[in-house]
């Protein structure tokens, strides 16, 4: 035992040399998921982008048509740019990237809207930017109901209505929307908090494949195994004793970076989410010795933690939802640790549910070291007498 | 001509590397071949129909009924349950049954035949970013619809135009251009095609430098560049990775789109001009940065994580109008940044040249900048063999 431990020690000695002679690891171990955190974050630190270009094509130009637009600029996330003469020339700006969207107000408008005959004014988005696209749709038609709702108020107003009941005729029944746990609408909070862990998972899985399999690169495996007796798991213990602690630190970091720094949702305490890290980075681990076990060469064992680890963006469901793939792929999730992620978080910091609700996913993720160590003796025999081909 | 017989001589030799290396063709072949397949296949229920979502209905009214009957009658909520309180909707949120709330009062009808106005509340399960809108639309949609109907019983006697007057002195539209179906797929593969050219290229690219890094360390001398001056290395290299790319973008980005059905309106013409300097650019970013390959693998842990930031950095995504100029001028080194928003442009706006001729002219500043660090890199790397 007692021996066993030294070898351990000296072995986690022997692989600090190793990361510290290479600049590979330390960008991947380090500069990269700060990089990636830093990058995410900042990114989308408005929450809700605001002031997006819009146009206006305004062919009527009355004083009510321009006190529209003056309106429509006074939104959020709406910034007008530029005024087009007509439709082509606003469509042209939307096709060289310009704009987003534009409002169209044809010549007449306000004359025939006074005489009671209902012009049609109309809006458009590029719809192929999705966020921007649906964004502007909604601040158009806001307006749009706003501009139509103003002129509807001022009639009733006339004939002596108050305005609870100018409310009552105008909008008998009223939608009121709560997006609970994140009423600003936050994409950083929807994103953020599914991608950095995902990377640092696509990350971890492709060095510590790296790092075992290099070994047999470089024809040192046997040397490594020596060390342990060939007892592969005090080896492997050993080996990625200095990365799981480098791989906490950069896992804590990010926590840091979502609920300390930007004070995303966090409604059950930082606990549930320090196991979730937790568990995920074990996961990767386990996942990235699996690949390992399954394929003696380093170039397949990184292409297959490279598949699984970029697959796992949209896998685990964050942006498009898990129900709407087809029946195969939903199946598939289950292996993907970054769908239990997810899902433990949308659970403890989004909804902040009792913890009984995740117990499921929680299991899985432990489980996941089950993979490599049924594994572990092809990986010691491939350790031992395979040699490296590319 | 002497030039030129070097050049078609490296060209043969390298390309013999490229296609008889089994580890590059993954990136160059089987990754961009498959990889589409799979995404289309994870999209292909192109945008989100019918979010499932539960109703509290304490109005217990025909009204109430009309309403919730034509709220799962839309294309973009299926109402899966009535739940006797909010706790009981609420849990089946959480247990993931469903991800909308729809709350009437126990006023609703009342309200409505005492004219005073009554409220609907929604909810929505903020997990996902396509919900909230779901709901909320088609909500809004039927709220509107119903309230023409309600306007028609307090104005008596009234023509329809004339309440839909009254209801809306100006009336409006709304037309989403382009992506016409708001599709998801259409949303994301083009973005992801043109990152899969550029990626899998750095990827092959680097493999490549990082086995000849290698072999420079064993002092293994390659037998076709002696003799050669580097431009002339440069130029045979760069012409078969052009070579090899040219029929996978045929590929990536005229086929895959026709076979998914995704929107395609480009003009060929337009395409194609815009297409070579973004394969060029690619070309000569993947050989200056395959500089710092230290060996084959290295590249594959340095570089695909990148995919991601990339995509994001486009402006596909989170609008390239709110991206910060730090991250804008980082995401200027790429040319997957042009690329992808010219490429959307042409393909699913019917942008001309002209129109993308911003990131046209980008593309190839940025073809002759990396095409001066690759010659420089290729100076360094080979000078010394050449004429040692």
């Amino acid at each position: 035992m007692n021996k066993g431990f030294y070898q351990i020690i000296s072995i986690a000695k022997r692989e600090v040399k190793r990361i510290l002679s290479r600049g590979l690891y330390t960008f991947c171990m380090v500069l990269a998921p700060v990089m990636a955190f830093l990058f995410f974050t900042t990114l989308m630190g408005e929450g809700l982008p605001a002031e997006l270009p819009a146009g206006v094509v305004d062919e009527d130009n009355t004083a009510t048509t321009r006190e529209v637009i003056r309106n429509l600029d006074a939104f959020q996330q709406t910034n007008i740019i530029e005024h087009y003469p007509d439709f082509m020339s606003a469509r042209k700006a939307m096709q060289q990237g310009k704009i987003y969207s534009f409002y169209y107000i044809p010549a007449g408008t306000t004359q025939l809207a006074i005489s009671g005959k209902q012009p049609v004014v109309s809006f458009y988005t590029a719809a192929s930017y999705l966020i921007p696209g649906s964004l502007a749709y909604r601040d158009m038609k806001m307006m749009s109901e706003y501009a139509s709702g103003g002129v509807g108020r001022a009639t009733l107003y006339a004939r002596g209505y108050t305005e609870d009941q100018a409310m009552a005729v105008l909008q008998p029944i009223k939608m009121e929307m709560h997006a609970v746990n994140n009423p600003s609408l936050n994409y950083s909070v929807y994103l953020s908090n599914t991608i950095l862990p995902g990377i640092l998972m696509l990350l971890i899985m492709q060095v510590v494949i790296y790092s075992i399999y290099v070994e047999m690169k470089e024809e040192t495996a046997q040397q490594w195994l020596a060390m342990a007796d060939n007892d592969i798991v005090k080896a492997l213990i050993g080996k990625l004793l200095p990365q799981i602690v480098t791989w906490t630190l950069m896992g804590l970091l990010c926590l840091f970076m979502l609920y300390g720094v930007w004070r995303f949702p966090l409604n059950n305490g930082i606990w549930p989410m320090l196991l979730d890290m937790f568990l995920l980075i074990n996961a990767s681990l386990a996942l990235g010795v699996f690949f390992c076990g399954l394929v003696p060469s380093l170039r397949w064992a990184l292409s297959l933690a490279t598949l699984w680890g970029v697959l796992s963006f949209p896998i685990s469901g964050f942006s498009f939802p898990h129900w709407a793939f087809p029946a195969t792929l939903k199946g598939l999730a289950w292996l993907f640790p970054l769908r239990h992620y997810f899902l433990i978080y949308v659970d403890q910091a989004l909804n902040g549910l009792p913890l009984h609700y995740s117990w499921l996913n929680i299991a899985i993720m432990l489980a996941f070291w089950a993979l490599p160590i049924m594994l572990l003796g092809r990986l010691r025999k491939f350790l031992l007498e395979y040699h490296y081909t590319h | 001509m002497k030039w030129l017989r070097n050049i078609i001589e490296v060209w043969a030799y390298e390309m013999k590397c490229a296609l008889f290396d089994e580890g590059v063709i993954v990136f160059f072949v089987i990754v961009p071949f498959l990889y589409p397949l799979l995404y289309a296949y994870l999209y292909n229920n192109e945008s989100v129909r019918e979010v499932a979502a539960v109703v509290v209905d304490n109005s217990h009214s025909q009204l109430s009924r009309e309403f919730v009957r034509r709220v799962d009658a839309t294309g973009d909520v299926d109402i899966v349950s009535y739940c006797q309180d909010m706790e009981e909707a609420k849990e089946m949120i959480h247990q993931r049954e469903a991800y909308g709330l729809i709350y009437i009062p126990k006023d609703f009808a009342k309200d409505v035949a005492e004219h005073r106005q009554t409220t609907v509340e929604l909810y929505s399960d903020m997990s996902g970013i396509l919900y909230y809108k779901a709901v909320l639309s088609s909500c809004t949609e039927v709220s509107l619809e119903m309230n023409k109907e309600i306007k028609a019983q307090l104005i008596p006697g009234a023509t329809e135009q004339q309440i839909s007057a009254f209801q809306y002195p100006i009336e409006y539209q709304y037309v989403p251009m382009f992506n016409t179906q708001s599709g998801f797929c259409t949303f994301i593969i083009p973005a992801v095609l043109m990152m899969i050219i550029q990626q899998t290229m750095v990827l092959g690219v680097g493999m490549m430098a990082g086995e000849e890094r290698e072999k420079v360390r064993k002092h293994i001398a390659e037998p076709h560049i002696i003799g050669k001056n580097p431009s002339e290395i440069l130029l045979g290299k760069s012409t078969v990775i052009f070579t090899i790319y040219v029929i996978v973008a045929v590929y990536l980005v005229c086929i895959v789109p026709m076979l998914f059905n995704l929107i395609h309106i480009w003009r060929w013409q337009t395409l194609l001009a815009f297409m070579v300097p973004f394969i060029t650019a690619c070309v000569f970013f993947s050989i200056s940065i395959s500089s710092i390959a230290h060996d084959r693998e290295s590249f594959i842990i340095m570089f695909v994580f990148l995919s991601i930031p990339l995509l994001f950095a486009s402006g596909i995504s989170w609008p390239s109008s709110n991206i910060p100029i730090f991250w804008k001028g980082f995401s200027w080194l790429f040319p997957s940044t042009f690329g992808v928003n010219g490429y959307v442009r042409i393909t699913e706006m019917g942008a001309t040249l002209e129109d993308v001729q911003y990131e046209f002219n980008a593309l190839w500043i940025q073809t002759f900048v990396y095409g001066a660090i690759s010659y420089l890199v290729y100076k360094r790397t080979y000078g010394k063999q050449l004429w040692a």
